[in-house]
């Protein structure tokens, strides 16, 4: 039995998100209490200063996030928790983040909205703000679990994405999953791959701390590493300087979309079930992914032909996949805690060449397999009948 | 499909069910199973009740919550209330007699009505460790937990100094529970 | 002398973008004649700023140099200094980016007296959007956006950071720039939040809507209103009314934050080679 406990473990969402954080690298953490996050905070406070890292509960979470921009900036990896009302409130650093190449991961534990809304209900309501929740243009890469032990595995890949391409990145979680408890089996630290930074291989005086290119992502160097640069939320040069110009601008803003838009590949990751033959498709992601994965097995067993697509990298949205998906599917479903706001993008994607349906419920709690049950089986009646 | 159990422990905020459902997952891990554990909140938990839910099985988990219980506690008349006409059929329903007095009628269960917090305040002379109490009583009357895996379980998660109070606690559950079964 | 500092600034940036007669230029060079007799290594200071004016002053400095969102310097600041506490870091920012948007970050950096040194260009006035009332403003003058004067009181940020919790606490003005590069370096050396307020003048924004028509005409308020502390401990109330007092204001030893959480670690470090379990055991907020 001892074996088995070794290997085998009860863990929480939010736990396993301050583990795998930590197992990636991520030595600085400040925050402000918010259900249903603050365990993250709680334990980032027991752990870090244990390993030699730094905690600071900040006085809000426009400071918190303002705080791991500085810490990153000064070469350690760095993190926040919040959730709806504290996410709300850390977009505008999010695009400074964003427009300085700033490498810092956002958990947002989702809860029910708008406002104050439920605060210990959970929710999918942040999606389209976590796309979009800034001003201006800019690429952002968001990540969601649906299980424990993937919130360890995307908390991981969240701060090498991060690093690897100095861009913010959001870690969407939802209640559900931010407080589930279940048996995991974490990687042991040589199966884990952590991601840091590039560091330039040029002097001081060649060193170009925003040049790359048109796609690429510039070498950082740290504070205090004897690279004496600036960083600003202006429009810059290459050596960060602020400029006016409309051709460098042009040329940053597009760069900064490129360095992500041309390298899906490595970024996209997700998983099916059944969709081999699949003729309706269950789009689903977070929680809602669970039931719609027993909703899926349901319904094989009552000869329906469902299978389930769940993407784990929400943004950028998995085009290609949804795409092809659509080619051979006669609907895709779309169950999420919101009123449809991913089903809006599989619509823009698929609307043409399938029927697209949501399964939507913000009433606070996770939608049932049944809720999705039904709605597979009212959408095979129809096209049974067409 | 495996064997699969589905645990819910409803009360009042306070009563220490959240913990003695994160425990029952643990046991059932050091047992070799799969579980899952989660709070619900809905409008009720506005009304002080608190319920805790634990899933073991063999198999994976997929959706994670109990819709159906087939092992419900209630520890107050309020949980006893909103969550009896959920129990499966073929279930087991442990009621605290210490807090509730009024049953209603319960169809394709069985009904297990023992004192826990009494006993837990008289016999180990407090009543924090009432969830241990029950702990017990569940543990004895289901079997979805050994006895060797709860205790281990109990002791990894409670606070030092505390090991001698919760092993009564856990003791006095599960002789409670012999009163009833013989 | 100005040949000297020139190596602290980042010369193809100019020409800056101040106004003629703009007195952010001779803040800065106290800044950097301050830098220069402290002899601070470049390569370990960190400049940040916020938005406005006077922290575009970052973009001209040739040290590790941020320039951030408004109102927020002192938390990106923050973060830098708690994660290097090696680096000197120096936070430059306005009356409206410390006070007003950053007023909450500003009395929450004092309070902890992270070792963190704020040199505030006050000139009264939010200049780089033409002229609105900051919560330094003093009543009863004019703004674009107080066309009849203002009416709201203006906070003393040195009475606010002392409050706050802030450790060593001065003021000079644009005229005295003398004794301001004596307290910036006073205040970069002082273990602890620091705040050095310095009285700026901005004619274009400000005075020559409050009866100040040139550069000059502001100078010689700061020189004719300004009292040494030394002198002000002996005047009245009503004697100081409409004076500015500057010096060094305040000054004490504290326990500095980032030197508090190297303890913090020491004490974790040591639980882990005593007994500690898997943390697994963290469970819900009730006890069995």
């Amino acid at each position: 039995m001892s074996r088995v406990i070794e290997m085998a473990r009860l863990m929480q969402g939010n736990e396993a998100v301050a583990e795998g954080a930590l197992a990636a690298g991520v030595r600085f953490f400040a925050g402000y209490p918010i259900t249903p996050s603050t365990e993250i905070a709680e334990i980032m406070a027991e752990r870090l200063p244990r390993l030699g890292g730094k905690f600071i509960q900040m006085e809000d979470e426009i400071a918190s996030i303002a705080a791991i921009i500085g810490a990153s900036l000064a070469g350690v990896k760095s993190i926040t928790a919040t959730s709806g009302p504290g996410f709300s409130l850390m977009q505008e650093n999010i695009g400074f983040a964003a427009m300085a190449e700033v490498p810092i991961v956002i958990v947002n534990v989702q809860r029910s909205g708008p406002s104050t809304g439920m605060p210990t209900a959970p929710a999918q309501g942040d999606v389209m703000q976590s796309r979009w929740g800034t001003h201006g243009d800019h690429p952002v890469i968001v990540l969601s679990p649906s299980s424990v032990r993937e919130a360890y595995d995307l908390a991981v890949r969240s701060v090498n994405l991060a690093e690897k391409y100095r861009v913010p990145v959001v870690l969407l979680m939802d209640e559900v999953i931010g407080h589930l408890r279940e048996k995991v089996v974490l990687p042991s630290p040589g199966e884990l791959e952590v991601v840091n930074r590039v560091e330039p291989d040029v002097g001081p005086e060649k060193y170009l701390p925003f040049g790359a290119g048109d796609q690429g992502v510039p070498p950082m160097a740290n504070f205090g590493s004897g690279y004496r640069y600036h960083v600003t939320g202006l429009v810059h040069d290459p050596k960060g300087l602020p400029t006016n110009n409309p051709v460098v601008a042009e040329k940053l803003i597009k760069r900064l979309q490129n360095k992500i838009d041309l390298n899906l590949d490595d970024i996209m990751i997700d998983t099916g079930k059944n969709l081999e033959d699949a003729e309706i498709v269950v789009l689903a992601y977070g929680a809602t992914a669970r039931s719609a994965l027993q909703a899926v097995k349901d319904a094989r067993k009552e000869g329906i032909k469902a299978g389930l697509y769940r993407p784990a990298v929400l943004w950028p949205f998995p085009q290609q996949k949804v795409g092809a998906l659509a080619e051979n599917a006669r609907a895709v479903l779309v169950p999420e805690m919101n009123l449809g706001q991913y089903r809006l993008e599989v619509e823009r994607v698929a609307g043409e060449r399938t029927r697209v349906v949501g399964v939507n419920r913000v009433h606070g709690e996770l939608i049932t397999p049944e809720e999705i049950l039904a709605a597979l089986r009212e959408v095979h009646k129809h096209d049974a009948r067409s | 499909m495996g064997e699969r159990n589905e645990l819910r422990l409803s009360g009042t905020g306070g009563q220490g069910l959240i913990l003695a459902g994160i425990i029952i997952a643990d046991a059932a891990i050091r047992d070799g199973k799969n579980s899952i554990q989660s709070q619900s909140y809905g409008p009720e938990a506005r009304g002080g009740a608190s319920r805790s839910e634990v899933i073991i099985g063999d198999e994976d988990i997929d959706y994670p919550k109990v819709n159906k219980p087939d092992v419900l506690l209630v520890m107050s008349q309020e949980a006893c209330d909103k969550f009896a006409a959920d129990i499966e059929q073929g279930g087991v329903m442990i009621v605290d007699t210490t807090y509730v007095h009024t049953l209603p009628e319960i169809n394709g269960a069985v009904v297990y009505k023992i004192p826990i917090s009494m006993t837990a305040k008289e016999e180990i002379g407090k009543e924090i460790v009432a969830n241990v109490v029950a702990l017990g009583a569940i543990a004895r009357i289901t079997g979805v937990v050994s006895r060797e895996a709860l205790t281990e379980a109990l002791l990894a998660r409670i606070p030092k100094g505390t090991e001698e109070l919760n092993r009564k606690a856990l003791e006095a559950g599960w002789a409670l529970a012999e009163t009833v079964l013989h | 002398m100005m040949q000297d500092l020139e190596k602290y600034l980042r010369v193809n940036m100019f020409p800056h973008m101040w106004c003629p007669g703009c007195g952010n230029g001779i803040v800065l060079s106290s800044l950097l004649r301050a830098v220069d007799k402290l002899k601070l290594d470049q390569n370990q200071t960190v400049i940040v700023g916020g938005i406005g004016c006077s922290s575009r002053a970052a973009g001209y400095l040739d040290f590790n140099t941020l320039h951030t969102t408004h109102g927020r310097a002192l938390a990106f600041a923050t973060g830098i200094k708690l994660a290097r506490p090696e680096l000197k870091v120096i936070v430059i920012t306005g009356d409206g980016d410390c006070t007003s948007i950053g007023g909450n970050h500003f009395i929450h950096a004092a309070r902890r007296n992270i070792d963190l040194t704020v040199l505030l260009f006050n000139n009264s006035i939010y200049g780089m959007t033409g002229g609105q009332y900051s919560p330094l403003t003093p009543v009863k003058k004019m703004a674009t956006t107080a066309p009849y004067g203002t009416i709201e009181p203006n906070f003393d940020v040195a009475d606010l950071a002392r409050a706050a919790g802030a450790t060593f606490v001065a003021r000079s003005t644009t005229y005295h720039s003398n004794m301001l590069t004596g307290l910036i370096a006073e205040g970069i050396q002082h273990k602890g939040f620091s705040l050095v307020e310095a009285i700026t003048a901005c004619p274009t924004a400000y005075g020559r809507r409050n009866k100040m028509k040139s550069p000059a005409d502001m100078l010689i308020w700061q020189k004719d209103n300004a009292v040494h502390i030394n002198k002000a401990e002996q005047m009245s109330p009503g004697e100081l009314a409409e004076k500015i007092v500057i010096g060094r204001l305040y000054c004490k030893e504290a326990p500095e934050y980032t030197e508090l959480y190297d303890e913090v670690i020491k004490q974790a470090m040591g639980q882990v080679s005593g007994s500690v379990t898997s943390i697994t055991g963290k469970g819900g907020k009730t006890s069995g």
